[in-house]
C-alpha cells in the first residue's frame, strides 16, 4: 500500500448520501485482469456526457480539477465489493476521503491500498464541507501523524480519530500479507486444533 | 457475565490471534468462493510475490458474472475483456490447484447459489469471499461476508483475514406475512425503515417466529439483501430445516460424521441473555408488497402507495438525493406507483433465482402472456436450478407465457455480460440493487419480489401481485 504522511491539496465536496461503488466505478471498467485504466473509469458516467467532460460534475469545475481529497456524504462506497473503485479513485489522484461514515468493505479496501478514510462528526464535517465549497478556501492539509486536518486557508484545524494499528499501517505503507506470514506458525496451530474440533470441515 | 451472540461465538471460534486491544483480530476463514472479475488482481499479486495458496482445497472458482445467458450455452464470452478474464481464471485454477466450475459445468451458477447447493456451506463456518452478498451463508448459521481483492489475496496466501469485530443487531420478525408478501418484501421493508446505512458497522441476526417458519431459501433472500442496509455479516441460528437442506448434498458430511456435525450445528445459537447493540422488531403482518421508486434500495414504498414528494425528506441532502433519484428514474411525485409502465422484466440474481422464486413467478405466469411491448427474461441462479425448473415444468410455463428462459449467471443484476438495458429503459427486477447505471447506463430499475416482477410483466406496468393472486383463485 501507498504510505500516507502529510498531504496538502484541494478538497472537493461531494455530499450526496449513499454514493455507491457502481457510481464510483461503472461496470464497463471491470473487465481487466490488472489495475490499469481505472482512472478513466472513476465516476465515468458522472464525469463525462456524450464523450465530453460534464460541466456539472464538481471535479470538472475550475478550482477542483486537481482535487486530492473528497469531502463526502454518509455511507460513501456502499454496494458492490469491487476494489476497482478504490484503485480508480487513487488513479484519479484522490489520497483521502473525509465523511461521517463509510461502507464496510469499501473502507477495508481503502485501508488495504493506502487511501485514507477519515470519519468526523456530522457538525464538524458540515463546517469543512462549507469551507471547501468555496473554491478560494478549498485547500486542506491532512497530517496523519498529528491526526489533524487544517482548512479554511489554515485558519481552522480539527483533530480526528484513527485506530492505532490502522494509523501505523498508513504511515508505514505496510505489506499486510508479509506481516501475517510472520505468524504462520500460529495459523498452523490454530488450523490443526480447529480441524480436530470440526472434522467435517476440509 | 452476559451471554454471547451467535455472531460473537463464530468470531471467537475463529480468532487466530488478537492484533490490538480494540477488536482487530486475525480471523481464520474456512472457505472462499472466487469469481472471475474480483479475483484476477489477487492471483496476479500472489504470482508477483511468488506466494502459494495456503489451502487450495478450501476454495472454489466459478464463472458467473461475465458469461452470457443465451439459451444455447457455449464457451464464447460476450467480449474480449470477459474472455481474457475467464481464460486467466482457468489458468489460475490450474496453476494454484483450485477446484473450478467452468461455464459448461453442470454445477455452474451464481456463486451464492452454487456453494449451498453443493453443500460447501456448513453451519459454524466463517466464509469470506470477493462479493458483498457472501452474507447469503448466514442463512445456514455460517458467518459469511464480502471482501475486496486485496483481502482475497491475503486470504489465499494465509487462510486468514484481518478483521475488525462488528457491532451486533438483532432483527426480530413477528406476526404472519399476508398473502403475496414474501421474504423479499420483508427484508425490503426492514431496509426502508432502517435506511441504506442502517446496518453499516453491524452484523445482523434474524430471529423470531417468522424466521423459524421461513424456508431456507427465504432466509437466504433476507441474508443476501440486508447487505443493502450496510450489514457486513448475517447469522441465523441453524435448525432442522437447515439440516434437511444440507443432508445428502455432494459435499455434506456423510454417515457417522453427519450425525456428529448435525448435533454440533444444532447447538449454534445466541445465548438467551445475549445483548445486542441494536434491536429492531417488525410485525410482518403490516407489510405489503414493496417496490423501489429511487436509486437506493431504501427508496421503497408499498405497491399501493404514491410516488413520494422529495419535500417530505427532512435533511436537505436527502431532499436533493430524492429529487435526483426521481429525475433519473423519470417519475413524477404524487402518481400511484402502480401506474408506471415497464419495458423489461428480469427474474434472476443471487437474491431471487432459486427454485422457490421461480415457482412463485411461474404461478403468476401460468395461463397468462407477457404484455405487448414488454420483454421478460428468467435467468436461473444455477444450472442445477435450471434443470430442476425444467423437470417441474416451470420452464414451459415461462416459455408459454412468452418469457425467455435463459442459462444461469448474474446477468442483468449487474449487466457485466451482454444482458444490458438501454438508456431510459425501465425494468421490474427481482435483484438487489437499483443504483444509477447498475443495469446499464441510464437504465431504470425497480426492485421487487419475483412474483411482483411477473405481475408487472403480464400487465405491462407495476402491479400489486395480490390482485392477480386473487384472480387466479376465483
Ligand atoms: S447476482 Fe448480482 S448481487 Fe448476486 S453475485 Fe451476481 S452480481 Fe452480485
Amino acid at each position: 500500500m501507498i504510505p500516507f504522511g502529510q498531504v496538502t491539496g484541494v478538497a472537493a465536496p461531494m455530499m450526496a448520501p449513499n454514493i455507491d461503488t457502481d457510481v464510483i466505478m461503472p461496470k464497463m471498467f471491470l473487465k481487466g485482469v490488472d489495475r490499469s485504466g481505472l482512472g478513466e473509469g472513476a465516476f465515468n458516467l458522472l464525469r463525462f456526457s456524450g464523450g465530453k467532460p460534464n460541466p456539472d460534475f464538481i471535479l470538472n469545475q475550475d478550482g477542483y480539477r486537481d482535487s486530492c481529497f473528497l469531502v463526502v456524504g454518509p455511507n460513501f462506497g456502499c454496494g458492490s465489493s469491487r476494489e476497482h473503485a478504490v484503485w480508480g479513485l487513487q488513479q484519479l489522484g484522490i489520497r483521502a476521503l473525509i465523511g461521517t461514515s463509510f461502507a464496510g468493505i469499501f473502507n477495508d479496501n481503502c485501508a488495504n491500498n493506502g487511501l485514507l478514510t477519515i470519519s468526523l462528526e456530522a457538525g464538524v464535517l458540515a463546517e469543512l464541507a462549507q469551507a471547501v465549497t468555496d473554491s478560494s478556501r478549498n485547500d486542506v492539509t491532512i497530517d496523519l501523524a498529528a491526526q489533524t486536518i487544517r482548512f479554511d486557508c489554515g485558519r481552522r484545524s480539527i483533530g480526528f480519530d484513527i485506530e492505532p494499528d490502522r494509523k501505523e499501517a498508513f504511515l508505514t505503507g505496510r505489506d499486510f500479507i508479509a506481516s501475517t506470514l510472520v505468524v504462520a506458525d500460529d495459523i498452523r496451530a490454530f488450523e490443526a486444533r480447529h480441524r480436530a474440533e470440526n472434522p467435517w470441515i476440509v | 457475565m452476559a451471554g454471547r451472540t451467535l455472531y460473537d461465538k463464530l468470531v471467537d471460534a475463529h480468532v487466530v490471534r488478537n492484533l490490538d486491544d480494540s477488536g482487530l483480530v486475525l480471523l481464520y476463514v474456512d472457505r472462499t468462493v472466487l469469481n472471475e472479475y474480483t479475483s484476477p488482481q489477487a492471483f496476479a499479486g500472489l504470482r508477483a510475490a511468488g506466494r502459494k495458496v495456503w489451502n487450495p482445497k478450501a476454495a472454489l472458482m466459478v464463472v458467473d458474472h461475465v458469461n452470457p445467458t443465451a439459451a444455447q450455452r457455449t464457451r464464447a464470452m460476450p467480449d474480449r475483456g470477459a474472455a481474457r478474464q475467464v481464460d486467466y481464471f482457468a489458468e489460475n485454477a490450474r496453476d494454484f490447484g483450485i477446484e473450478y466450475f467452468d461455464i459448461l459445468d453442470p454445477r455452474q451458477g451464481i456463486e451464492h447459489v452454487v456453494a449451498p447447493e453443493q453443500g460447501l456451506v456448513m453451519p459454524g463456518m466463517v466464509i469470506a469471499a470477493g462479493d458483498s452478498h457472501t452474507t447469503a451463508y448466514g442463512a445456514f448459521g455460517a458467518l459469511g461476508y464480502g471482501i475486496g481483492t486485496s483481502d482475497i489475496e491475503h486470504y489465499l496466501a494465509t487462510s486468514t483475514v484481518r478483521y475488525r469485530r462488528l457491532k451486533t443487531m438483532r432483527i426480530h420478525l413477528t406476526g404472519a406475512a399476508p398473502l403475496g408478501v414474501t421474504s423479499k418484501d420483508i427484508v425490503m421493508e426492514v431496509i426502508r425503515r432502517i435506511g441504506a446505512d442502517g446496518a453499516t458497522g453491524y452484523a445482523v441476526e434474524f430471529s423470531g417466529p417468522v424466521v423459524s417458519n421461513m424456508s431456507v431459501e427465504g432466509r437466504i433472500v433476507m441474508s443476501v439483501m440486508i447487505v443493502e442496509a450496510g450489514a457486513r455479516g448475517v447469522v441465523i441460528a441453524p435448525d432442522q430445516k437447515v439440516l434437511d437442506y444440507l443432508k445428502g448434498r455432494p459435499r455434506s458430511p456423510k454417515g457417522e460424521m453427519w450425525e456428529r456435525a448435525a448435533r454440533s450445528w444444532l447447538t449454534l445459537a445466541s445465548d438467551s441473555d445475549a445483548r445486542f447493540d441494536r434491536e429492531v422488531t417488525l410485525d410482518v403482518s403490516e407489510v405489503a408488497p414493496l417496490v423501489t421508486w429511487g436509486t437506493s434500495p431504501d427508496q421503497a414504498i408499498a405497491v399501493t402507495e404514491i410516488i413520494p414528494d422529495p419535500g417530505q425528506q427532512a435533511a436537505p441532502e436527502r431532499q436533493a438525493a430524492a429529487s435526483r433519484a426521481l429525475n433519473y428514474m423519470g417519475l413524477t411525485p404524487g402518481l400511484p406507483i402502480q401506474s408506471v409502465p415497464i419495458d423489461f422484466a428480469f427474474i434472476g440474481s443471487c437474491t431471487n433465482s432459486r427454485i422457490e422464486d421461480l415457482r412463485d413467478a411461474a404461478e403468476i405466469f401460468r395461463g397468462r402472456r407477457v404484455a405487448e411491448g414488454v420483454r421478460a427474461i428468467v435467468v436461473p441462479g444455477s444450472t442445477q436450478v435450471r434443470a430442476q425448473a425444467e423437470s417441474e415444468g416451470l420452464a414451459k410455463v415461462f416459455t408459454d407465457a412468452g418469457v425467455e428462459w435463459r442459462q444461469s449467471g448474474c446477468s442483468m443484476c449487474l449487466a457485466m455480460n451482454d444482458d444490458v438495458l438501454k438508456p431510459g429503459e425501465r425494468c421490474a427486477s427481482s435483484t438487489n440493487r437499483n443504483f444509477e447505471g447498475r443495469q446499464g447506463p441510464g437504465a431504470r430499475t425497480h426492485l421487487m419480489s419475483p412474483a411482483m416482477v411477473a405481475a408487472a410483466a403480464v400487465t405491462g406496468h407495476i402491479t400489486d401481485v395480490r390482485s392477480l393472486l386473487r384472480g387466479a383463485r376465483q
